[in-house]
């Protein structure tokens, strides 16, 4: 039942992991609360209730088809808004991926830092929300820029490893420098839409997710108009498809790859700001970058509607995983999910990798 | 310099090649041999601590070093060996028995990953291994009628042919003596023709297919070798730890040992060692430093993991080759002492290379 909101379940993946086990099955989450969602979790529970008591009394009535189908588009929908942050998580891997070949695996880490900034932002300076968002994101870009003009840039080319470990090594530090300045208390994301919902028939849909889906939805098609409008976009393209080319052509290579650092940085800024109303924020909220891994490597590493769909995949088989398998199981899904896609497909969904002709 | 007069074949493949060397490691090991008279209890379960992060560094090094496969859940290995062993130890299994089963068990599943993974190369490799660690460690916190779940599993006392080890010393010995035998067989393993063939899979896979060697037989053997001998770092750390619970083998701990073959150097036994008293001795010395820092800082909780981190990305930046590339460099400003270039270790300027054709 905790499953069926998408708040509960990024509060939990950001607990501290002994914490989240030790209190088994009778958790509450820290977010019942402060949170209004209090109704869209009474009314989850009684709909998962009622389908248990009904569906063993009284089964084949109309009413109880109705209700467990409410619940499933419920589940269905916490999940896409699940996998939103999923996606977007996946999108600045792939978008760093597909342009530089390299693999960040501090991008959740980054997404820890825009929530960060976000909370300062709006919550302790008081901006607007639009305005701090726009302010946090553009911030994090700017770091985003500067970190690849003074540190990644020096590794091109090295092996893949030496990369993968110099961004797990970068995640550490962000973590600590974070936790230096922010602490390491989990702080609430106060937001003008905190509380309301929007119900539609059976299905309730609070506004944090709608926030998510409907944020996803505009910066997706942001995305989408730059890379297919923009001489800039088009650049980036060129670079991505090969990067000596785009040298010949005139393409400043080196400024596109830490301009694409920056957009990857800036989209883990919105996922964070995003994902704060319905998590928590603290050093630790990173870690749901793994789980954004499996997203990246479903939808193949180099696609971009494809780290969105790895995501709602990835979403909404977990939080349908939550509902109706056994206690344990949601956690795993994702790693289930990806290492049943790489045994089938190695090399991801949409495949870019070709053998070499000797 | 020193000029090597080679009078037979044999000396080709010497580990020892001159007296020099011989000297030199006698006395080390001289020196470990009696370091159980001259340090403190405390003092002397550090060193073993590093002696079994040594061991199981061996195995991993044996896999990322030589073979070229980069493995993100060794903490998993550890895990079985350690869980192997104390069950079986608990169910009245003699000790060497339960070593060698825990050895074969991690051995068994190491084959089974390395099976799994021989389509997967490079960064998707990186991602399935660490999915593999995640659902290793859920399973084992989840199954609670074998492993105690996060209640725990306490160790067995161990005993050595009806002599109970339980005294600091005696398990410092047993570790040593199973770190030379470990050491001195992944040397020979290096030297055979099996360690050629990683060797040379690790260096282009095309090339040692197109020579002749069946890349798949040599992969999957080189997971097995390698969960195996960490597998048994995993029984000896049981010990130490005395009481298991899935929290110890995390995610952090796969980055430890990654970090310890990378920092130590990548693709050098020696290198494990320095890696090994690295991450050993670390935590030690940030203690110390602890003192001398201002107190905002060194109170904070997440430190140790940010400066791991920071460590990390400084070594990749500057010294790819780990503290043994280091030596050598020194070593060679010594023996060509009024010769010595800085050219000669240049790092070569590498160009970006795309995975996306292999």
């Amino acid at each position: 039942m905790r499953a069926l909101s998408a708040g509960s379940c990024f509060a939990e993946a950001s607990q501290p992991r002994r914490d989240r086990s030790r209190r088994g099955l009778a958790r509450s989450d820290p977010l019942d609360a402060s949170e209004p969602g209090g109704r869209r979790r009474l009314y989850s529970a009684r709909s998962k209730t009622s389908i248990d008591i009904l569906g063993t009394r009284t089964a084949g009535r109309e009413p109880v088809e109705g209700i467990a189908l409410s619940q499933l588009l419920q589940v269905l929908i916490n999940g896409l808004a699940v996998g939103c942050i999923y996606g977007l998580i996946a999108l600045g891997f792939v978008l760093v991926y597909k342009a530089t070949e390299m693999v960040n695996f501090a991008q959740g880490d980054l997404m820890m830092l825009g929530a960060f900034f976000g909370v300062t932002l709006i919550g302790d300076f008081g901006l607007p929300w639009l305005l701090g968002l726009l302010l946090a994101v553009l911030s994090l870009a700017v770091f985003g820029y500067l970190l690849d003009a003074f540190v990644l840039r020096r590794v091109l080319g090295e092996p893949q490893f030496a990369i993968v470990m110099l961004t797990i090594g970068l995640g550490f530090v962000f973590r600590a420098v974070a936790g230096l300045v922010w602490g390491y208390d989990p702080q609430s994301f106060p937001t003008p839409y905190t509380g309301k919902t929007l119900r539609m028939g059976e299905v309730v849909v609070s506004y944090e997710n709608l926030t998510i889906l409907l944020g996803t939805f505009f910066l997706c098609l942001v995305l989408f108009l730059f890379f297919r409008h923009t001489r800039l976009g088009i650049g980036m393209q060129a670079t991505s498809q090969n990067q000596l080319a785009a040298y010949y052509v005139g393409i400043p290579v080196k400024r596109v790859f830490s301009l694409v650092w920056a957009i990857s940085a800036g989209v883990a800024a919105v996922a964070g700001i995003l994902l704060a109303p319905v998590s928590l924020v603290q050093p630790g909220m990173g870690f749901i970058g793994i789980k954004a891994f499996a997203a990246a490597v479903i939808g193949g590493f180099g696609s971009i509607p494809g780290a969105l769909l790895g995501g709602w995949i990835i979403g909404i088989s977990e939080q349908v995983a939550g509902v109706y398998l056994p206690a344990g199981f949601q956690e795993m899904t994702a790693y289930g999910i990806l290492i049943i896609a790489l045994v089938l497909r190695p090399e991801g969904l949409f495949a870019q990798v070709q053998r070499k002709k000797v | 310099m020193r000029f090597l007069f080679k009078t037979h074949y044999n000396q080709d493949i010497d580990h020892l090649k001159h007296g020099g060397d011989r000297f030199w490691y006698g006395l080390l090991l001289l020196l470990v041999v009696a370091a159980p008279a001259a340090l403190d209890t405390f003092y002397l379960g550090e060193l073993n601590l590093v002696m079994i992060y040594a061991i199981a560094g061996v195995g991993l090094m044996l896999l990322v070093g030589y073979t070229g496969q980069v493995c993100m859940g060794h903490a998993a290995f550890l895990a079985i060996g350690a869980y192997t062993h104390s069950l079986l130890l608990g169910a009245g299994v003699p000790f060497l028995l339960s070593m060698i089963a825990a050895v074969l068990v991690s051995a068994l599943v190491g084959a089974g990953v390395g099976w799994i993974a021989l389509r997967m190369t490079g960064l998707y490799l990186v991602i399935a291994t660490l999915a593999f660690a995640m659902l290793t460690e859920q399973t084992i916190s989840r199954a609670e009628w074998l492993t105690g779940g996060f209640r725990g599993l306490s160790v067995p006392q161990a005993s050595l042919f009806g002599l109970p080890l339980t005294e600091v010393w005696q398990r410092y010995y047993l570790t040593l003596v199973l770190l030379v035998v470990v050491l001195i067989a992944a040397l020979n393993i290096l030297r055979s023709s099996t360690g050629r063939a990683m060797v040379a899979i690790r260096d282009s896979e095309i090339s040692a297919e197109s020579v002749g060697i069946n890349v798949a037989v040599y992969k999957t053997l080189a997971f097995a070798l390698s969960a195996g001998i960490t597998g048994l770092a995993g029984a000896l750390f049981a010990h130490r730890l005395g009481y298991l619970s899935p929290d110890a083998f995390t995610f952090l701990i796969s980055l430890q040992l990654l970090l310890m073959v990378v920092v130590g150097g990548v693709g050098s036994m020696r290198g494990v060692i320095y890696g090994a008293l690295f991450i050993g001795f670390l935590p030690q010395l940030l203690a110390i430093a602890r003192d001398t820092l201002p107190r905002q800082i060194a109170q904070a909780p997440g430190l140790e993991p940010g400066i791991f981190g920071l460590i990390l990305v400084l070594v990749i930046l500057f010294e790819p080759q780990g503290i043994f590339g280091r030596w050598l460099k020194i070593k060679s400003y010594f023996q060509l002492f009024p010769l010595y270039r800085r050219a000669t270790h240049k790092r070569q300027k590498t160009y970006m290379r795309t995975e996306r054709l292999r």
